[in-house]
C-alpha cells in the first residue's frame, strides 16, 4: 500500500498550519515526520486521518485520489492512528475501547465482546503485548494504554499506522519496547508514519525522514544524518545541542525537604517519604516518568497539597502548613507544570498575568487598588527583558504562542531576590529557540546563587540543566545521582530499578 | 444500593491539557493508605440517637398494626401487629449494632459496605413507621397499599429519571426534565380531551416531550449554550406557557379541552392475587407496565448493545468516539430526543392516570426529584429506578400519615421527600461519578 500527500494546505483563518506539503509513505517502511512543536505535524496527520478537511491538495491511496469526511472513513481505508493524547474512554475496559466504532454484534445490535476479546488476545500474543482485554483502561499504565491504541488500529486492519509523538509519555525502556514493536510492524508490511522531535529515536527507527518547519516541508534527510544537522534543519538555524555550563559555585544548603509524604484524596501515597536538600547555586533536577509524584512534590512545597506531612525548610523556616501566598512572599518562584491551567489566566492581558502573584504589593498596587500604569511599565520592562514576542502587553496572553506564554510565566516568577526557584516542565511544548533562552535564564538564576529545583520528564532537559539528578518512581526518590550520570543508568532508575552502587547521597539521606 | 453502575469509584485525576495521567502513580504496586471517611459512622450515630430518644424512649403505649391483605383477597395473610415500645427497642438495638460495626470498620480503615447501610436504613424506616403509626389517632395502616401507592407516585419520577439518564449518558445535562413532564401532561390533557382517546393523548405527550428536548438539544449541542441555563430557562418557559394557556383557554373550556380520558387499571389475573407483590406489581395501567419495560430495555440497551456502548462513549470521551467514526452530535441529539419522548410519557401519567385534569404547575418539582434519582442511582437505569421508588415512598408516607392523624406536623412531613433527596444525594451513597463529558459541548476543531 502506498500513500501519497500532494500539495496539502490547511489554513485556519489566515494562519496556514500546513502549506503545500508533499509526502509519500510506502508499506514496510517507517517514515518520520520531524519537526518542532507547532511545525504542523499533528495538523497534517489530522488532515490525513479525516479529522480536518484540507484547504487544498489531495490524498492518494495506491494512486487513487481519496477524500475522507471523517476518521471512520480513513479507518475503513486502512489508516490507523495512535494519538498523542490517547483516544481511549478511561472507564471502559480494553475490549470495549477496542470494539467501539467497529463492534461485533449479534442480532439486534447486541454486543459480542467475546469476539473482540479473541482478536485482542491474538494480536497481543503475536506482538507480545500482554494486554488483558477485561482490564479497565484508566487502571493501566500509559505504556499499556498505548498498546491498546495500537491494537485498536490493528483490529481494524490498518495498513498505514500513524504514531503521533508516541514516546512523549514513555520511559526509555518503554520507548525501546515501542521501537521494537514498530520494527515488527514494519516487517509485517505495515507503513508507519512516526512523528517526533526527538532526534535519537528518529535516527534509530526511520527509513525516510521529512522535516517540517512552520507548516512547510523544508527538506528530507537520511537517518544516518548527523543529529546536529537534523536539528538545524528542524529549527532553521544552527543549534548547539549540548552547551557547557560553568561549574556550580556551591553555597550553603538553604533548602531542605525531610520525610515529605503526600496522600491523595482516595488514599494513594503520591509522594512517599522523600528527603533531599539543595544548596545555593545548585540545580537539582527531578527526573521520572510522568505521574510518579513529581507534580505533587512541587505542589506540596508550594502549599498546594492539603495532605502533606514531613518538613520543608527554607533558610530554616518551615514552609509546610503555610498558605501558598505566604510561601510566595517568602521568596519562592514557582513555574507550574501546565501553564494554560495553572500558570496563566488566558483571557487576562500579558500585563495582568505578569503581576498575578504580586498585584497587591508595590509597584503593582495596594491592598485596595491596582495601579494600571505601573503594571504596564513593569510588564513592558519584563517583556523586553525576556524577549516575549507580543504585539503589546494589553493583548490577552492566550493569543501568544506556547513558547512566549512560558516566557511570561518565567518572567513573572524569576524576580530579584528569590530564595528558591522551582520550575515544573519548564519547556514543555516550547519551540527549540525558546528552550535555549529559558534554559539560559534558569542557569543564570543558579549562578546568582539561588537553589533551583527542576522537574522534567524530558531526559535531555534534565541532563542539560542538572548538577544533581533525583529520580522518582512511584512517589519515592529511587536515587540521587550526579548530573553527568549516564542515560542508561537514569533509564533504569526511572523504571524503578535501584543500582547497587549509590554515590554521594542515598535515597533517604 | 448495590445495583450501581459498573464503575469503580476512583477519582478522576485533574485533567490537564498536557497529560491526563498527571496525578496517578504509573503502574503496579499500588501504594495506598486508608482514607477514613468519618461522615458515615457519625451520620449513623445521629440516626441511632434519634431512634433511641424519639422512637424508643418516647414510644407510644399502643400497638401499631400493619394490615397486609384485604379481607376480600384470594389469599389473606394475617396482620402484622407490633407493640410500639418493645419493637422500637429491638430496632434501636439493631441500629446501634450497625453503627458500632461502622465505627469499627472505619477505625480499621475499611469502607462501610453497602448492605450494612441498607440494613440500617431499613431498620430506621421500620422504627419510624412503628413509632409514627403507634402514635397516630388510627393505629392501623394498610402496608401493601402504602407500598403500592409509592410505586404509583414513583412512576413519573422513574420516567423522568430515564429521560435524564438517556440525556446525561450521552453528555448533555438535562435540567429540563421538569419542563418535559409538564409539557407532556399539558398536551396529553388537551389532545386526550379533544379526541377522547388515551392513546392520542399519550402520543401527544410524547410529541410535547420531544419538542422541549429538541429545544434543549438545539441550544446546548448546536449553539453550545450552557446546558444548565438552557434547562432552567426551558422549565420556566414551559411552566409559564402552560399556566398562561390554562388560565386563558383551558379553564373556560374545561369540558372540551381539559377533561381527558384515563387509562384503565389492568389486573393480571392470577398474578395480581399473590399477596403483597400482586397488588403492587400486577394491578397497573398500561403506562405502569410500560415503565418496567422501559427501565429494563434501557439498562440492557446501555450496557449490552452497540447503541449503548456508543452513547456512553460519547458521554465519556466524545473525541475518542469521534476518532473511531462515531457521529458525536448526532448521537447526542438522538439520545436527548429519545429522553424527551420518555419524559413526555411520564408527563402523560399526570393527566391520563393520576389526576382527571391538567392544573397549573402540576408536576410540582418532580422533574428535579427525578434528576436526584439519576444521581442517586449513579446514572444506571436500575439504580435510578430504586432511587425513584425511595422518593415515591417518602412522598406516600406523607399522604398516609396525614390521613392517620400523626403527631408530626404535616408541613414537616411534606419536607420528607426533599430531605431524603438531600441525604441520599449528598453523602450516603459515597461519591457518585457521572459521565465525564456531561455538560461539555463537543466542538470539532
Amino acid at each position: 500500500m502506498k500513500l501519497e500527500l500532494r500539495g496539502i494546505t490547511k489554513r485556519f483563518g489566515s494562519f496556514a498550519a500546513n502549506e503545500d506539503v508533499h509526502l509519500t509513505v510506502e508499506s514496510g517502511r517507517v517514515h518520520t515526520l520531524l519537526g518542532e512543536n507547532g511545525a504542523g505535524k499533528s495538523t497534517l496527520m489530522n488532515v490525513l486521518f479525516g479529522l480536518y478537511e484540507p484547504t487544498e491538495g489531495e490524498i492518494l491511496l495506491d494512486g487513487r485520489s481519496v477524500r475522507f469526511s471523517g476518521p471512520g472513513e480513513a479507518m475503513r481505508a486502512g489508516i490507523g492512528m495512535v494519538h498523542q493524547h490517547f483516544m481511549l474512554v478511561p472507564v471502559f475496559t480494553v475490549a470495549e475501547n477496542v470494539a467501539l466504532g467497529d463492534e461485533h454484534t449479534r442480532a439486534a445490535g447486541i454486543l459480542d465482546l467475546e469476539a473482540t476479546r479473541r482478536r485482542i488476545r491474538e494480536i497481543s500474543d503475536q506482538y507480545g503485548f500482554h494486554v488483558d482485554p477485561d482490564a479497565v483502561v484508566e487502571d493501566l499504565p500509559v505504556g499499556v494504554q498505548q498498546r491498546v491504541e495500537i491494537i485498536k488500529a490493528l483490529v481494524r486492519d490498518a495498513r498505514i499506522l500513524i504514531l503521533d509523538e508516541p514516546t512523549a509519555v514513555l520511559t526509555p525502556q518503554e520507548t525501546d519496547e515501542l521501537l521494537e514493536i514498530i520494527r515488527q510492524l514494519r516487517a509485517d508490511g505495515t507503513a508507519v508514519v512516526f512523528i517526533s522531535h526527538k532526534l535519537r529515536e528518529v535516527k534509530a527507527i526511520s527509513d525516510d525522514i521529512t522535516v517540517l518547519r512552520r507548516g512547510r516541508v523544508v527538506g528530507t534527510a537520511d537517518p544516518t544524518a548527523d543529529a546536529a544537522e537534523l536539528a538545524a534543519l528542524m529549527v532553521g538555524r544552527d543549534v548547539v545541542l549540548h552547551r557547557a555550563k560553568a561549574e556550580p559555585r556551591l553555597g550553603e544548603e538553604t533548602f531542605r525537604v525531610e520525610h515529605l509524604t503526600v496522600v491523595g484524596p482516595t488514599g494513594q501515597v503520591l509522594v512517599n517519604d522523600v528527603s533531599f536538600g539543595i544548596r545555593q547555586g545548585e540545580v537539582l533536577a527531578v527526573a521520572g516518568v510522568q505521574g510518579n509524584g513529581q507534580t505533587e512534590l512541587t505542589e506540596a512545597i508550594m502549599g498546594l497539597q492539603p495532605k502533606a506531612t514531613g518538613s520543608v525548610r527554607l533558610d530554616g523556616e518551615e514552609l509546610l502548613g503555610r498558605s501558598t501566598r505566604r510561601i510566595i512572599r517568602t521568596g519562592v518562584g514557582y513555574v507550574p507544570e501546565d501553564r494554560s491551567t495553572d500558570g496563566l489566566v488566558g483571557s487576562f492581558s500579558v500585563a495582568e498575568n505578569m503581576v498575578l502573584n504580586r498585584f497587591d504589593t508595590a509597584p503593582a498596587g495596594t491592598a485596595v487598588q491596582l495601579r494600571p500604569r505601573a503594571i504596564r511599565e513593569l510588564a513592558e520592562r519584563r517583556v523586553a527583558e525576556f524577549d516575549v514576542r507580543t504585539q503589546g502587553v494589553d493583548l490577552p496572553v492566550s493569543s501568544l504562542s506556547g513558547g512566549n506564554q512560558q516566557k511570561v510565566v518565567m518572567a513573572r516568577e524569576l524576580v530579584d531576590g528569590l530564595r528558591l526557584f522551582i520550575a515544573s516542565q519548564p519547556t514543555r511544548g516550547v519551540d527549540v529557540g525558546s528552550i535555549e533562552f529559558l534554559h539560559d535564564r534558569i542557569i543564570a538564576e543558579r549562578d546568582a546563587g539561588t537553589p533551583v529545583l527542576i522537574v522534567s520528564t524530558e531526559l535531555d532537559e534534565v541532563m542539560e540543566l542538572a548538577d544533581r539528578i533525583a529520580v522518582m518512581y512511584h512517589g519515592r526518590i529511587v536515587d540521587i545521582v550526579p548530573g553527568d550520570a549516564s542515560r542508561d543508568r537514569l533509564g533504569l532508575l526511572m523504571a524503578g530499578q535501584t543500582a547497587g552502587d549509590t554515590d554521594q547521597e542515598g535515597p533517604r539521606a | 444500593m448495590s445495583t450501581a453502575a459498573p464503575q469503580p469509584v476512583t477519582p478522576r485525576p485533574a485533567v490537564s491539557g498536557a497529560d491526563r495521567t498527571a496525578v496517578r502513580p504509573a503502574a503496579a504496586e499500588p501504594q495506598t493508605v486508608a482514607v477514613r471517611n468519618w461522615s458515615v459512622p457519625i451520620l449513623l450515630s445521629v440516626f441511632t440517637l434519634v431512634s433511641l430518644l424519639v422512637f424508643s424512649l418516647n414510644a407510644p403505649a399502643e400497638t401499631a398494626t400493619f394490615r397486609i391483605s384485604n379481607p376480600s383477597d384470594a389469599v389473606v395473610l394475617p396482620d402484622l401487629a407490633a407493640p410500639a415500645g418493645p419493637t422500637a427497642w429491638v430496632l434501636t438495638a439493631v441500629l446501634a449494632a450497625a453503627t458500632a460495626a461502622a465505627w469499627l470498620l472505619t477505625v480499621r480503615g475499611r469502607r462501610v459496605p453497602g448492605w450494612l447501610a441498607g440494613l440500617f436504613a431499613l431498620a430506621f424506616v421500620a422504627a419510624f413507621l412503628v413509632w409514627v403509626v403507634g402514635s397516630a389517632d388510627n393505629t392501623t395502616v394498610f402496608l401493601t397499599g402504602l407500598i403500592a401507592g409509592s410505586f404509583t407516585l414513583a412512576v413519573p419520577l422513574i420516567f423522568g429519571s430515564m429521560a435524564g439518564i438517556l440525556s446525561e449518558r450521552s453528555g448533555v445535562v438535562n435540567i429540563a426534565i421538569e419542563g418535559q413532564l409538564l409539557a407532556g401532561a399539558f398536551l396529553a390533557a388537551v389532545v386526550g380531551s379533544q379526541t377522547g382517546s388515551v392513546w392520542a393523548g399519550l402520543i401527544a405527550a410524547v410529541v410535547a416531550g420531544v419538542l422541549v428536548s429538541w429545544l434543549l438539544a438545539v441550544f446546548s449541542i448546536t449553539y453550545l449554550v450552557n446546558q444548565v441555563i438552557v434547562g432552567v430557562v426551558l422549565n420556566v418557559l414551559v411552566a409559564g406557557l402552560t399556566s398562561f394557556l390554562f388560565s386563558t383557554v383551558l379553564s373556560d373550556n374545561s369540558s372540551t379541552l381539559n377533561s381527558p380520558p384515563r387509562f384503565p387499571q389492568i389486573r393480571i389475573p392470577g398474578l395480581a392475587d399473590i399477596p403483597v407483590i400482586g397488588p403492587i406489581l400486577f394491578d397497573q395501567t398500561i403506562l405502569g407496565y410500560g415503565m418496567y419495560l422501559i427501565v429494563g430495555l434501557l439498562w440492557f440497551g446501555l450496557f449490552r448493545t452497540r447503541w449503548g456502548l456508543r452513547v456512553r462513549a460519547v458521554g465519556e470521551h466524545p473525541k475518542a468516539a469521534d476518532t473511531v467514526g462515531i457521529a458525536v452530535n448526532r448521537t447526542r441529539y438522538l439520545s436527548v430526543l429519545l429522553g424527551g419522548a420518555v419524559a413526555g410519557m411520564g408527563g402523560a401519567f399526570f393527566t391520563l392516570v393520576s389526576a382527571s385534569s391538567f392544573s397549573k404547575e402540576m408536576t410540582a418539582g418532580q422533574g428535579f426529584i427525578a434528576l436526584a434519582a439519576v444521581i442517586f442511582g449513579r446514572w444506571n437505569p436500575i439504580g435510578a429506578f430504586f432511587a425513584a421508588l425511595l422518593f415515591g415512598f417518602a412522598t406516600n408516607m406523607q399522604y398516609v400519615l396525614a390521613i392517620l392523624g400523626t403527631p408530626v406536623p404535616s408541613q414537616f412531613m411534606a419536607m420528607l421527600p426533599y430531605l431524603v433527596t438531600v441525604f441520599a444525594v449528598a453523602g450516603l451513597v459515597g461519591r457518585s461519578r457521572g459521565p465525564a463529558a456531561a455538560g461539555v459541548p463537543y466542538v470539532k476543531e
